[in-house]
């Protein structure tokens, strides 16, 4: 299936958005997570199918003011 | 000292964590400031990219408390879901609540800023709300379960300093007992000190120092311009006057007139 991650589209196999984050690289990283605009907890990735067109975003710590 | 939800701090200087030349002056500078808590954000992570890895163990040496903000957030769904990923990312109940209404002056929607202090307030969130000088907004805020409040002296960046003093000192007066930081828009060490001489608990800036010919020092610099206005605060300055009163005593001067 085809999902958007922070707007670039992938083909992946996963079918939870724990596998899809493991599949692109971010597999023991510190990031959080959104899914079509809803936070979605770590502990939760493993939970949480994924169907086509799902909107993932994937955040990391930054600097800020 | 002063009190943000419970916990104690010696320094009243928040230092934020952006647009310095390198993380050694960042570091440099959080060091010459006396923070204990530095302001810090998130944002999209590639795959490959390590930015963000490398950020994370670099605050972590630092050994400073974190206070995770929502900055570039224009909704209150943004905002909200900003500060869940925060709160999972950095470990902490601490947010720092922007919610910004205008693109030019990132001026506060504080229609949006109220909602979304009650939702996170309610949710387990101790909330640091970037807002206005307004009372009104203020008291709303209180009531949405905000234990700090964090007026701005002038718009972000701006480095104008205190556009509102008579705002910033009713609000003050409004709340005597909850902790107030000047958040925003300060340039130099002398408007750290005006806000301290109002009496106000702390003050976060960021710009004025990252963006100094030399950041490190431009932080020692604030930090005493913070300690200089908390003790003038806290000497009770004398009230000013409309005429002048000759400070050395005139009884007793020799009569060398005609």
């Amino acid at each position: 299936m085809r999902i958007f991650l922070n707007d670039d589209a992938h083909e992946v196999e996963a079918a939870t958005l724990a596998a899809a984050l493991e599949s692109l690289g971010y597999g023991g990283r510190k990031i959080a997570t959104a899914l079509n605009g809803r936070f979605v907890a770590a502990a939760q990735r493993s939970l949480t199918n994924l169907v086509d067109g799902d909107k993932v975003e994937v955040v990391a710590p930054m600097q800020g003011g | 000292m002063s009190h943000f939800y419970g916990v104690e701090l010696r320094s009243r200087l928040l230092l934020g964590t952006a647009r310095y030349p390198s993380p050694a002056v960042l570091e440099g500078a959080i060091k010459a400031s006396g923070a204990e808590v530095v302001t810090v954000s998130l944002r999209r992570e590639s795959g490959a990219g390590r930015a963000g890895q490398n950020f994370w163990s670099f605050v972590q040496e630092l050994g400073v408390r974190t206070l995770p903000n929502t900055a570039g957030c224009h909704s209150v769904k943004e905002a909200v879901t900003t500060a869940h990923m925060a709160r999972e990312l950095f470990n902490t109940t601490w947010i720092k609540l922007e919610v910004i209404g205008d693109a030019d002056t990132l001026q506060p929607d504080v229609f949006g800023l109220v909602e979304a202090a009650r939702i996170l307030a309610e949710d387990g969130f101790e909330v640091f709300p970037y807002t206005t000088e307004d009372l009104v907004v203020a008291d709303r805020l209180v009531e949405a379960g905000c234990r700090v409040l964090m007026p701005w002296g002038a718009p972000i960046g701006s480095a104008r300093g205190l556009n509102n003093v008579y705002g910033l000192r009713s609000l003050r007066a409004h709340f005597p007992d909850i902790p107030l930081v000047v958040d925003a828009g300060l340039g130099m060490p002398s408007h750290a000190a005006a806000a301290m001489e109002l009496g106000y608990d702390a003050v976060l800036l960021n710009t004025a120092v990252a963006e100094a010919g030399d950041p490190v020092e431009m932080a020692r610099a604030f930090a005493l311009g913070v300690e200089a206005g908390r003790a003038a605060f806290l000497a009770r300055p004398m009230e000013p006057r409309d005429m002048a009163q000759p400070s050395t005593p005139v009884i007793g001067k020799a009569a060398l007139g005609d």
